[in-house]
């Protein structure tokens, strides 16, 4: 996918997504000549197709999890299908060098809870290394809207 | 209106959206994950009802009482069994660092399928817009098909068994992340019907040049448990005229055996392999198979 300034004749570079929550999709593209910025707007039936590749426009900051969109798609997962051997730590972040370590607020604890066994661990996981890869030492719900819209957490 | 300006191929410059760079990484993952894999070879029928989960389950502990290291994974993500009939836990698969660590069997059989994940009795589905899934429903499906593959932490395998659900779509999707796939067993009963249908998913894997390495004429009569005499179940003969037909060894006729199931489900594979004529037919074509991988 590659969009061009036809008055600039410039190839434009992706700026940033972001997923309001109703299963739509926004990807922000600017030139780099006149400076300026379009949007690409997907209906749910659009960005549900993007997403069922497995893959994210713009790409993520922070790594796949194992069985990711199987985890996070999965409608009647087994609670107990899956036990994290070792929930936070990511070994992709681990190797840049000792991490800060980051705590939950009791407001960002109580959300999580609300997420589905099945896929909590993950969801866990991606949360934190977010907040590493960010310089984050708190998480709080804040954070974690701010994750779910630049990493296209929808639904978690 | 004209269109005129430069192409997506005109345009040089790496493409930020980053598409094609994860797709190509998601083939990278794949290929790494299943370096240590000696064969890969699916089981396929085209046709429903014929016995192939149960078969491929027998098939896997078969190879593995020979001691080789064996995975199953399983394809069939709507209707998913071969966690069942490898009679395996279905419950607290370790998510590593690296992936996700398959069931094991008692048999030794490493076992990835949808079954280990849905609660019992829930259909496949997946979170989506309130219509149109069927333009996305195919690529989800490929996506966690690729998933099973790249991670599932298999390790070291002397054969992974995909057991491919009826259709051929499943096994293009797995062709297309596994181009060097080693072979294709194919599984039929002995009607017309299955013949017709199972021909077709030949020919399909054919055209594709997946080598066939043998037709198996499942449910081939019926053992009675108590005189021992095999009796007609089907009328026809698909495993002799598909094998002919697609110059492939039949590599055997398995009779049906009301006890198979019960014994695979509740860990007997073992008894199964040992005390039953379609164990007995079912370790053979085992032997053919590894002999036809190497």
């Amino acid at each position: 996918m590659k969009f061009l300034c036809v008055e600039c004749d410039e190839q434009m570079i992706f700026e940033q997504r972001q997923l309001p929550g109703d299963g739509t999709l926004a990807a922000a593209f600017r030139c780099p000549e006149c400076g300026r910025i379009v949007a690409m707007l997907t209906n749910p039936m659009e960005t549900q197709l993007v997403s069922s590749l497995g893959i994210k426009i713009g790409g993520s900051e922070v790594p796949g999890q194992p069985l990711e969109l199987v985890r996070s798609s999965v409608v009647g997962g087994r609670e107990d299908a899956f036990v994290e051997e070792q929930p936070d730590i990511s070994p992709a972040l681990d190797r840049t060098g000792p991490s800060p370590s980051v705590v939950w607020s009791l407001a960002a604890v109580e959300r999580l809870e609300g997420v589905p066994r099945f896929v909590r661990g993950m969801v866990k996981r991606i949360y934190t290394d977010y907040a590493k890869e960010n310089g984050i030492t708190e998480i709080t719900t804040d954070v974690m809207d701010r994750a779910r819209s630049d990493l296209g957490l929808e639904g978690m | 209106m004209t269109i005129d300006h430069r192409t997506y191929a005109d345009l040089t410059a790496p493409d930020t959206s980053r598409m094609v760079e994860q797709v190509t990484a998601q083939h990278a993952r794949v290929a790494a994950r299943l370096a240590g894999v000696k064969a890969c070879v699916a089981v396929m029928s085209g046709k429903g009802g014929v016995g192939k989960s149960l078969a491929t389950a027998v098939l896997a502990a078969a190879a593995a009482r020979r001691g080789l290291e064996v995975g199953l994974l399983d394809a069939d993500l709507v209707g998913p069994s071969a966690a069942r009939m490898s009679g395996v836990d279905p419950s607290g698969l370790v998510v590593s660092e690296d992936g996700v660590r398959p069931a094991v069997s008692d048999a030794g059989v490493r076992v990835m399928s949808m079954d280990l994940l849905l609660d019992q009795g829930a259909p496949l589905a997946w979170r989506e817009p309130a219509s149109e899934s069927f333009v996305w429903r195919g690529a989800q499906e490929r996506s966690a098909l690729r998933e099973f593959l790249a991670d599932v932490e298999w390790g070291g395998l002397d054969l992974l068994l995909v057991d491919l659900p009826p259709g051929t779509q499943r096994l293009i999707d797995l062709h297309e992340l596994v181009p060097n796939l080693d072979g294709l067993v194919v599984l039929t009963i002995p009607s017309g019907a299955s013949e017709a249908a199972v021909a077709r998913s030949m020919r399909m894997a054919r055209e594709r040049e997946v080598p066939i390495l043998g037709v198996v004429e499942n449910m081939s009569g019926y053992a009675c448990p108590d005189c021992g005499e095999t009796r007609s179940l089907f009328p026809g003969d698909a495993g002799t005229r598909l094998a002919e037909r697609h110059k492939a060894p039949l590599l055997g006729r398995v009779p049906f055996d009301p006890r198979a199931a019960d014994l695979a489900e509740s860990g007997g594979l073992s008894v199964l392999l040992d005390d039953t004529a379609a164990g007995r037919v079912l370790d053979a074509v085992a032997g053919a198979i590894i002999e036809g991988v190497r």
